[in-house]
């Protein structure tokens, strides 16, 4: 999953590499630095294998209206180099799209491979897009946002440790993407530095202008030690919209194989 | 009020401020210079909603169709290659390239253009979602053709972003422009300026054009700009000119300049404490409280030349000439205010703001005239000389002509008014935003140049099929389909349509394999809300569904780019558009907005709003020459020779020029404020001719010619000339405002020099008739 080389081999436990890793936290070097505080928090995610959570995504526009939709996020940890972890996203409302549903073979440097299942055309379209950079499905996150962990899709620069308004302690990074269609020209990353979990994203757009922030809350800690936000937020600082995502319990134990997340699994659910 | 009384009051007063000066004269001074640092706030409109009021119900149609599909505020980038089609390497690598640039705009939420148009292509069980032209490094002439092909068979570019013929495109960049950041559009259009000379640095043979509504926005305070660095020294100049000829000194000019400036500074620092934003037609204000305090001066200081040469001491021809002048400069004055007050009732918010700095500095002029001016010329050094010996008085043989023919002056005066009046149905009323502007402004070129190609202002229908999720019905989307279609046969107005339909019929045939057949709207409802699905997950960045349906999907917007057709044609179009949807739209609800909407009522609006304001202004100026007169009677034919005028200046306008803009709601407001003070000036002499020295009528109207005539002619010099330097505002309701005034405040002073004399002998001579005849009890005299 999203484990790069460097946490592939903190994972090993190789005892000369963790004290270069611990070395590499406090290194005055600030691209060092921030590498080794993202990887710290990609590490502690590795190994959960797959799982499940149903959620609801809370669509607001300037005005204040909503619309809900309900969806299912099955997760699977990334098999290779250079991939993402694989997704399938099944839509249960509005009715209209009941059934319908996204897989996603999420690759950290290319376009990510896309199949959607159209029950009311009873056929799986692959979908062939450079698009990362485009909305999931009508909300403020973008298809390369719900990547925004994967270790190897930035260079990082460590800018300082600050407080944020909750009074978590978190370390602050510059993340610069190293996608080339990214659409974004660097990210804000502040990670939790008690948890080492992301606590806040703010995404600058192609003018180097905020654009975005990312809020994850609500976080809890499951069997495994992995943790999981429960209520994230994307506030759209140029539009004034946002999206919530409120999600339910997160199933670990879900047996989920590389099958299930092959396109002709879609039809079956 | 009493003539003595109100000498008495002028005098006590010029006495009390002479006798302070060196307290009153820095006091006040600071007080106007305090009042005028409120003008330091003052800042730029940077949005083109300004003209409209809050409770405008288009605006708030408008509002609410901008909350649920967005706003549409855009930067137009008009390409036009020299060689004359942009279907070549060079242009497509150019198109390429500004794509790119474009997002440096501020604000910039999205860019699109030929190049990152999301091109869709179903090849079997794939859907082929990319820009039409990636890398412009891989063009080929095939690859050109192929561009060309998708360009011109695509209805959500061609006609929009390509023009029909391929001469030309349009890279459009939509801007988030935060509403309450001053100077938002400008800072864009000058970021856009930049992003183009950078272009044209590298790329030969493109004439590049910036359009676009956060450019409209822009070129509102770029005219705005021009007008104060072009108007404000003109009106200057003139000042100077005319006080130096009228008055021929120097203490003189200084005094009456430091009046002006005070009066401005007050009426420019109201203007800013009241949080007004500076638009073309805010920034005539200061133009028009130089015109009327400079007015004021003269009428002061003329009075102490006049005192002066008639031997009296420099601080008793003060007083006396502050004293003289005292009742006919607040008369005037009051009902110049309430006049510039009753802008207030118009729908346009500028025409506000206008009004209330105007009143402002009127009201400070005249306070100013009868403490600060007598003070001032008390201090300095005043020497006017004995001047020429005064020529025989050019308005007595006016005044023995209008007395020999009175039935013959005013059956000429009336017959005259009412053939210019017959014209008044002729006047077209054209809000068309393109022609407010003057052609040697960017902008309007830049409208002129991108015409022959596409559409300029949008109108928007929205439709609503009444439940929420119900716009993907089968029988709803073929109503847009439907609608569409027809918006297309009206391709005298509409230059391009976009609507939904488009959209869920290419999708339709994409995913199935291309098939021509299947480019058709969806027939189960589900389909077409997974299509809907389909087309959100193809949209790339910056871009949502929320452009073409609400977020209930209870509703969806068709969107016509309108040709640059006047606001009548619009109106008329509107009305067909509405009465198809009556009759063919399925009994769905229909909704029009759209920057189009708003300027084609807003005359219509802004003329309503006026006539309200207009009823208050005649009972006030009825009632403020009732009082002033003692008598129902005359302020009851005072209002013939202020209503005349206006009217007739309507006549002769349409008669020479046609067309207004909603400016002429302002006009009646403005002109009749300053009308009003002829009659004012020439009834008072007149009575006090009648009653105090006991004369006749024709006595008295000689009497009046020779004293108040030369005052009115004038003024009406000064106003004219004030007013007809607004005739070169780059901004043509400025322009119109000016010239329609100025020509209702000539007629005016025709009127009370023909007419208002006439009537009065007319009246007497009738009188005399019936009383010779019938011996009835007299009339009280006129």
């Amino acid at each position: 999953m999203r484990a790069s080389s460097l946490a592939a081999t903190l994972i090993a436990g190789m005892t000369p590499t963790l004290a270069l890793a611990d070395a590499a936290l406090t290194s005055a070097d600030p691209k060092e630095r921030g590498y080794a505080i993202a990887a710290r928090s990609d590490a502690t995610d590795a190994g959960f294998g797959a799982s499940s959570v149903r959620l609801a995504m809370t669509l607001t526009d300037p005005r204040g209206r909503k619309t809900t939709r309900e969806l299912q996020i099955d997760t699977l940890e990334k098999s290779g180099e250079g991939d993402g972890d694989w997704s399938v996203t099944r839509f249960f409302s509005p009715p209209d799209v009941e059934g319908t549903a996204l897989l996603s073979q999420a690759r950290i440097l290319d376009s990510d491979n896309q199949w959607l299942y159209l029950p009311a055309l009873r056929r799986t379209k692959r979908i062939s897009s450079a698009n990362k950079s485009g909305p999931f499905v009508g909300s403020e996150f973008a298809f390369e946002d719900l990547t925004a962990s994967e270790l190897g899709k930035y260079e990082y620069i460590y800018l300082g440790t600050e407080t944020l308004g909750d009074g978590t302690e978190v370390d602050k990074l510059q993340c610069n993407p190293l996608y080339e269609r990214s659409g974004y020209t660097k990210l804000h990353c502040f990670f939790d530095t008690e948890t080492f979990q992301a606590r806040r994203l703010e995404f600058f757009d192609r003018g180097g202008r905020l654009l975005k922030t990312l809020d994850l809350q609500a976080y809890r800690q499951y069997p495994g030690g992995y943790h999981r936000s429960h209520r994230q937020t994307m506030q759209n600082h140029l539009t004034g919209k946002s999206t919530t995502l409120t999600f339910e319990d997160f199933d670990f134990g879900v047996r989920l194989s590389r099958r299930d997340f092959e396109p002709a699994a879609l039809a079956d659910f | 009020m009493t003539a003595d009384y109100s000498e008495q009051l002028g005098r006590r007063l010029a006495a009390w401020s002479i006798g302070a000066r060196w307290l009153l004269l820095p006091i006040l001074t600071a007080l106007c210079i305090a009042v005028g640092s409120g003008a330091a706030t003052l800042n730029f409109a940077s949005d083109y909603r300004v003209f409209f009021g809050a409770e405008n119900p288009d605006l708030i149609a408008n509002d609410n169709a901008e909350g649920a599909f967005g706003k549409p505020d855009n930067i137009a980038f008009v390409v036009i290659p020299e060689q004359g089609s942009i279907y070549t390497a060079e242009t497509l690598t150019a198109v390429h390239r500004l794509t790119d640039l474009a997002w440096r705009l501020p604000f910039v939420s999205r860019v699109d253009s030929l190049t990152n148009f999301q091109n869709t292509v179903g090849v079997g069980d794939d859907l082929i979602v990319e820009d039409l032209l990636l890398d412009p490094n891989t063009l080929s002439p095939e690859r050109i053709a192929g561009i060309r092909a998708v360009a011109e068979s695509e209805p959500l570019i061609d006609g929009f972003v390509t023009s029909r013929d391929g001469a030309a495109t349009v890279v459009s960049a939509t801007l988030q422009l935060p509403g309450d950041t001053p100077n938002v559009a400008s800072a864009a259009q000058a970021e856009a300026r930049e992003i183009r000379a950078q272009l044209l640095q590298e790329v030969d043979g493109l004439e590049i054009h910036i359009t676009g509504v956060a450019s409209l926005s822009a070129a509102f305070e770029e005219a705005g700009l021009r007008d104060s660095s072009t108007l404000i020294p003109a009106v200057y100049a003139f000042i100077l000119v005319v006080i130096l000829l009228a008055l021929r000194s120097v203490s003189a000019v200084f005094a009456a300049l430091s009046l002006i400036l005070l009066a401005t500074f007050v009426g420019m620092g109201v203007g800013g404490l009241g949080g007004v934003q500076l638009t073309p037609i805010s920034l005539a204000a200061p133009t028009i409280i130089l015109t009327i305090a400079v007015a004021d001066a003269i009428h002061v200081i003329s009075g102490v030349r006049a005192e002066m040469r008639a031997g009296q001491s420099q601080r008793e021809a003060v007083i006396q000439g502050t004293a003289l002048n005292f009742a006919p400069i607040g008369i005037t004055s009051l009902t110049t205010v309430i006049g510039f007050l009753t802008l207030t009732f118009s729908d346009s918010p500028p025409f506000h703001h206008l009004g209330i700095m105007c009143a402002a500095g009127i009201a400070a002029a005249w306070l100013l005239s009868v403490t600060f001016l007598p003070a001032l010329l008390s201090a300095l050094p005043l020497r006017f000389g004995r001047g020429p010996a005064e020529a025989a008085n050019p308005m007595t043989a006016l005044a023995d002509w209008v007395i020999a023919r009175p039935r013959g002056v005013a059956g000429g005066a009336v017959t005259a008014c009412l053939a210019a009046m017959a014209f008044i149905p002729s006047l077209t009323i054209n809000d068309q935003w393109s022609q407010y502007f003057d052609e040697s402004l960017e902008f309007r070129q830049a409208i002129d140049a991108a015409d022959p190609y596409f559409g300029g202002d949008a109108v928007e229908f929205v439709l609503d099929p009444g439940a929420p999720g119900a716009v993907t019905e089968p029988r709803f989307l073929n109503t847009v389909d439907a609608f569409a279609a027809w918006l297309r046969t009206r391709d005298a107005e509409v230059a391009h349509v976009f609507a939904l339909s488009d959209v869920m019929k290419r999708v339709n045939r994409n995913l199935n394999g291309d098939d021509p057949a299947f480019h058709a709207i969806p027939e189960d409802r589900r389909l077409a809300s997974q299509y809907l699905l389909v087309y959100e997950l193809s949209l790339p960045y910056g871009l949502d569904l929320n452009n073409r349906v609400d977020i209930d999907r209870q509703a969806t917007r068709v969107t016509a780019s309108m040709k640059d057709i006047s606001t009548a044609q619009t109106r008329a179009f509107l009305e067909d558009a509405r009465r198809w949807f009556a009759e063919n739209g399925g009994g769905y609800q229909l909704d029009i907005t759209g920057s189009k909407v708003l300027f084609a009522f807003v005359a219509e609006r802004n003329i309503e709003a006026v006539f309200d304001g207009a009823l208050y202004l005649i009972v006030a100026i009825f009632a403020i020459l009732s009082l002033t007169f003692r008598s129902i009677g005359v302020g009851l034919v005072s209002l013939i020779p202020n209503a005349l005028p206006l009217l007739t200046a309507f006549g002769v306008w349409a008669l020479l020029v046609g067309v207004v803009g909603f400016s002429v709601a302002a006009v009646g407001a403005v002109a009749v404020g300053l009308i009003v003070d002829y009659t004012v000036h020439f009834l008072s002499k007149y009575f006090r001719a009648r009653k105090s020295k006991g004369a006749s009528v024709e006595e008295a109207v000689r009497y009046a010619f020779e004293t108040a005539g030369v005052a009115i002619f004038l003024t009406t010099l000064i106003l004219v000339a004030g007013f007809s330097i607004l005739l070169t505002s780059s901004f043509k309701l400025n322009a119109d405002l000016g010239l329609l005034t100025a020509t209702a405040v000539i007629l005016a002073m025709a009127i009370n020099f023909t007419l208002l004399p006439a009537l009065f002998l007319l009246a007497e001579r009738w009188r005399q008739r019936r009383a010779s005849g019938a011996r009835a009890p007299s009339t009280p005299p006129l």
